[in-house]
């Protein structure tokens, strides 16, 4: 009853904004509410479910656009002719490396081993630089104002979802096998250094994605609002309610991005909720609530977590495909950690952890606050000033601040929820 | 004279930069560790609070210089230092006092705390935003140089030169004053016992009725002296912008865990540790090693292993390198 | 009869407001300058019952009485304050301080100079005087006891309580330590303890309690209890 009539209030939040600004915003919280909906998902699995605390949402994210690119971009014939499978080389060779070193290491002992695997390493990446260098100099040059990339595989863009999610696992796993078992602020610090990396290497690997040139204009699982406003048959049905053309072709967009999303949303949350039920899930449960039990029966706590981390990690990577899906561009200047880490954070403690529907909650809930506190803040400064003489030094200065309020009551939100209702809107069953 | 360009050419690009970065890290990695000491808690807030404390300094900077006030060659911003401090100090205690009081009366898990924390940066990072926007701010005065390139080649005739910043000689000195100061207060002060006595046994010290609270509130404001000294040192030798600062948190935490959470001594070698692995391993080698190697086998390339900006990269394999083969760190602190 | 100086009268309660009672009607008392010493078997509540004392945990009937003040309602810091010494049995020095700091540590509260009381220790416990300088986690078992022990005479206790004093050290070890518990006593410091190995204790104890199922089951002096047949054939095997 509780959920049915919070899901209530966030439905009435989004036709408000419907009515009283325009459908199109409306329709773009309602994605980008989806969109954080799976990952608030995603975060809750590893928190509510097993209280493992993962602080770098953003790259694992991040991954998930990555593999849009990779996945639905047209390759670049003359840059892969100008030195791809050079670049593919020297990544094997970069593999090899690390592969060479972790045997050698294994397989000596005593003070060769220090040596011998530093030395591996150092033959190792001089090898991969000399091989990987010249190639990425000369893919960086091919047409560098529209390519200067490999491009991707070219295949449907749909495709490249399961693609994020599978990316992120894999980065999951390196990251889980080593900071879980773990302290678990050691697990924290880890995920925030690895998203601070992802977001590094798709700044500055121009040969990947264009770094911070950016990939615009990545191919649409929907229709393009330009055909649709020369189909006459749209038109027309268009005029049938009562709309123009334009504003009818990208609301009719942006219904089939929300009805793919939700699909997605669907299934994941039906998984989540039979995940969440079934006897694994009352096992992750065991553990979390108290680990030193759960390991005194025998349960590899260590290898559970792990699973329960790949897991959450690639609903969050399938979330940022389906967030650069909508976008349209990958842009890596644009992943700020407070808002792709803590902002999901925020949206599953006030959500209610370890609840798969207050996760979803959380998510369109402080999503539109994310989107709404900026206008609210406007008018709130806009009052406080509007006694001010115009132009005083204090008045701009509070009207220009009003952009970061959406931190500040961000923060508030988070510490109020802790202290007054720490289990959240739709608490654990 | 190859040889001595080589040295000069190491120290000019490497050592130098190096030591002073170090310096600004083992600041910041002493406040984390001794939140995590006293209070058992990683405060991600501490890159926030290194901000907040800075802006304070950095406003209190900007009054003097209109009233003329000014260091002469220093810059003024030492002056400031003291007012940054008293800004970051009533900043922590109000939050400990409205924030985490009641979830160490609850005796909350740490990693609740450390959520908290989370909130805590935000309304921290917020409120600097607020106050002096999200850019870069300069406030840097006095003389750049204590030694630049030009003089010292002059002086010694050799080619390469040597620039020494006012700013990383201050950082440097600052930072063996401030370790100095806060290594005597530990070791040899009374509420300095207590301190280390309540972060090796709680139980016991409440036994020996050391107050909790005294601690807790002497801690803080240590630690709102720390970082605000760090984040100004910091500012200075960069420059002061908020976001920056919320970064450092990453190198900052690597520091301590390479060193032993819990542990200062280690926070300050962690500090180094980072600082040295950042700037070696991102820097472009052939400048040093041309002195040194025949011509014959002079390096074509820049000899640089990774480029600048994945220096955080460099703070995160060490971390996790020391997290796989001795994950209480360097100097064993209250780990696992 | 007189009141003894620090009695726990007919005990009742357990650890927090609402757990089940561990202590039943229990009754723990000790004179000035004695030795009682408690045992029992695993379980029996020797520890609990020494907390209860301590005001470590909740008493739902009973009191405890100081030297013929009611301290019942006192939090375990103001007891110290009262001059009660409290030796737990684990975790009871800080391991990473110089055994001079323990001491000092052991004297937080005192605000006049313990110079003199540090000497008492040190000439108490030599070894200490020697190893003052070393981190007290680097310290034999035995020694770090002897710290421990060090810690809580610090405050001048007028009553030293130690839960195990002997647990886990050697043999040999366990009797210098009892040496020294003897000694701190004929200083005129009344001593309560927990132990483990029952027929030693109770042959330095004045006063014994053997403790069953959180209830006194027999008391008397030490000599008394080592001597009854019942006693011997339950806990002292034979």
């Amino acid at each position: 009853m509780k959920t049915f009539l919070l899901f209530g209030l966030v439905a009435c939040l989004i036709l408000g904004t419907g009515l009283l600004q325009s459908w199109n915003s409306a329709l773009l919280i309602l994605n980008m509410g989806l969109v954080s909906a799976v990952m608030a998902l995603g975060v809750n699995l590893q928190w509510g479910l097993a209280g493992l605390f993962n602080v770098g949402v953003m790259g694992f994210v991040a991954l998930g656009g990555l593999a849009v690119v990779l996945i639905a971009m047209p390759p670049v014939e003359e840059a892969w002719a100008a030195g791809g499978g050079q670049i593919l080389l020297g990544l094997v060779l970069g593999a090899m490396t690390i592969v060479a070193a972790v045997l050698m290491w294994s397989r000596t002992s005593g003070r060769v081993r220090g040596w011998a695997t530093g030395g591996v390493l150092l033959v190792g990446v001089i090898a991969y630089r000399m091989v990987l260098d010249p190639a990425v100099d000369r893919v960086e040059d091919v047409n560098p104002a529209l390519a200067g990339y490999l491009g991707g595989l070219g295949l449907p863009v749909l495709i490249a979802w399961p693609v994020g999610g599978l990316l992120a696992a894999g980065a999951a796993y390196v990251i889980g096998k080593t900071a879980l078992g773990l302290r678990s602020d050691y697990l924290a610090i880890a995920t925030l250094g690895i998203a601070e990396i992802v977001i590094a290497v798709l700044k500055n690997e121009d040969w990947m994605a264009r770094g911070v040139k950016n990939v615009i204009g990545l191919p649409r699982p929907v229709p393009y609002e330009v055909d649709l406003q020369n189909d006459p048959a749209f038109v027309e049905r268009a005029a049938g309610f009562g709309l123009d053309a334009t504003t009818a072709s990208t609301i009719y967009v942006k219904i089939e991005y929300g009805l793919l999303f939700a699909g997605v949303l669907i299934i994941l949350l039906v998984l989540s909720q039979l995940a969440l039920n079934s006897p694994w899930g009352r096992m992750m449960r065991a553990i979390r609530d108290n680990e030193t039990a759960a390991r005194a029966m025998g349960k590899d706590v260590t290898a559970r977590h792990l699973q329960v981390f790949v897991l959450g990690s690639a609903i969050c990577g399938i979330a940022g495909a389906m967030m650069t899906t909508l976008d349209g561009q990958l842009t890596p200047g644009t992943y700020q950690p407070l808002r792709y880490t803590f902002l999901i954070w925020v949206m599953v403690i006030v959500g209610g952890s370890g609840n798969n529907l207050g996760a979803v909650l959380g998510g369109f809930l402080i999503w539109f606050l994310w989107v709404q506190v900026e206008p609210i803040g406007q008018l709130l400064m806009t009052l406080i000033t509007a006694g001010m003489a115009d132009g005083s030094w204090l008045k701009l200065h509070l009207l220009d601040s009003v952009q970061h309020m959406r931190l500040l009551t961000m923060g508030l939100i988070l510490l109020l929820v802790l202290r007054l209702n720490p289990r959240g809107l739709l608490p654990e069953k | 004279m190859d040889f001595l360009n080589g040295i000069v050419a190491l120290a000019n690009f490497v050592l130098i930069p190096a030591i002073a970065y170090g310096s600004q890290l083992a600041l910041g990695a002493l406040g984390v560790t001794l939140i995590y000491g006293i209070l058992r808690f990683s405060n991600f807030a501490h890159g926030d609070t290194m901000a907040a404390g800075t802006m304070f300094a950095v406003l209190t900077t900007w009054g003097l210089q209109a009233m003329g006030v000014s260091l002469g060659p220093l810059p003024t911003a030492l002056l400031a230092i003291p007012f940054g401090i008293l800004g970051a100090a009533a900043l922590v205690l109000l939050t400990d006092r409205y924030v985490y009081k009641f979830y160490r009366a609850q005796k909350a898990k740490p990693v609740i705390l450390v959520i908290v924390s989370m909130g805590v940066m935000f309304i921290y990072n917020g409120f600097t935003r607020i106050v002096i926007g999200p850019d870069d701010q300069r406030f840097a005065d006095g003389e750049r140089f204590v030694i630049s390139a030009r003089d010292f080649r002059e002086m010694t005739g050799l080619a390469e030169g040597l620039a020494l910043r006012t700013s990383q000689v201050i950082t440097v000195i600052t930072a063996v004053v401030v370790v100095a100061v806060l290594f005597w207060f530990l070791n040899k002060t009374r509420t300095g016992k207590s301190m280390r006595a309540f972060s090796d046994n709680e139980d016991l010290a409440l036994l020996s009725g050391i107050n909790p609270e005294r601690v807790v509130l002497v801690t803080w404001l240590i630690v709102a002296s720390l970082a605000t000294v760090a984040g100004v040192l910091y500012g200075l030798d960069k420059s002061f912008k908020p976001f920056t600062y919320f970064q450092l948190l990453l190198p900052i935490f690597a520091a301590a865990i390479v060193g032993g959470l819990g542990n200062p001594l280690g926070a300050i070698a962690g500090g180094f540790v980072i600082a040295f692995s950042e700037v070696g391993i991102t820097y472009a080698w052939k400048k040093v090693l041309v002195y040194f190697m025949p011509p014959a086998l002079e390096p074509e390339g820049l000899v640089q292993m990774l480029s600048t900006e994945y220096k955080f990269a460099v703070s995160f394999v060490i971390l996790v390198i020391v997290l796989l083969f001795r994950p209480t760190g360097l100097f064993r602190g209250k780990a696992l | 009869m007189a009141e003894p100086f620090l009695i726990g009268d007919g005990m009742t309660g357990g650890y927090g407001k609402t757990g089940p009672d561990i202590l039943h009607n229990c009754t723990i008392a000790v004179e000035r300058g004695e030795i009682a010493v408690i045992v029992g078997p695993n379980g029996a509540g020797k520890s609990t019952a020494m907390k209860a004392v301590f005001g470590m945990l909740d008493l739902r009937e009973g009191a405890v009485r100081l030297d013929g003040e009611d301290i019942t309602h006192l939090t375990p810091q103001a007891r110290v304050r009262h001059g009660m010494g409290f030796v737990p049995q684990v975790a009871n020095i800080f391991t990473s301080m110089t055994v001079e700091e323990n001491l000092e540590m052991g004297a937080f509260i005192r605000e006049d100079d313990f110079s003199g009381t540090m000497e008492q220790v040190y000439d108490l416990f030599p070894i200490l005087r020697e190893k003052r300088a070393q981190a007290a986690g680097e310290l034999s078992g035995g020694q770090r006891q002897q710290v421990a022990v060090g810690r809580a005479l610090m405050t001048q206790p007028k009553v030293l309580m130690l839960d195990e004093p002997t647990a886990g050290v050697s043999p040999i070890v366990m009797d210098e330590l009892f040496d020294r518990i003897i000694e701190v006593a004929r200083t005129g410091i009344s001593i309560l303890m927990v132990e483990q190995n029952a027929r030693q204790a109770l042959e330095i104890a004045d006063k014994g309690y053997v403790l069953v199922q959180g209830a006194n089951g027999y008391s008397g002096t030490g000599k008394d209890l080592l001597a009854n047949p019942d006693v011997r054939r339950s806990f002292l095997g034979g």
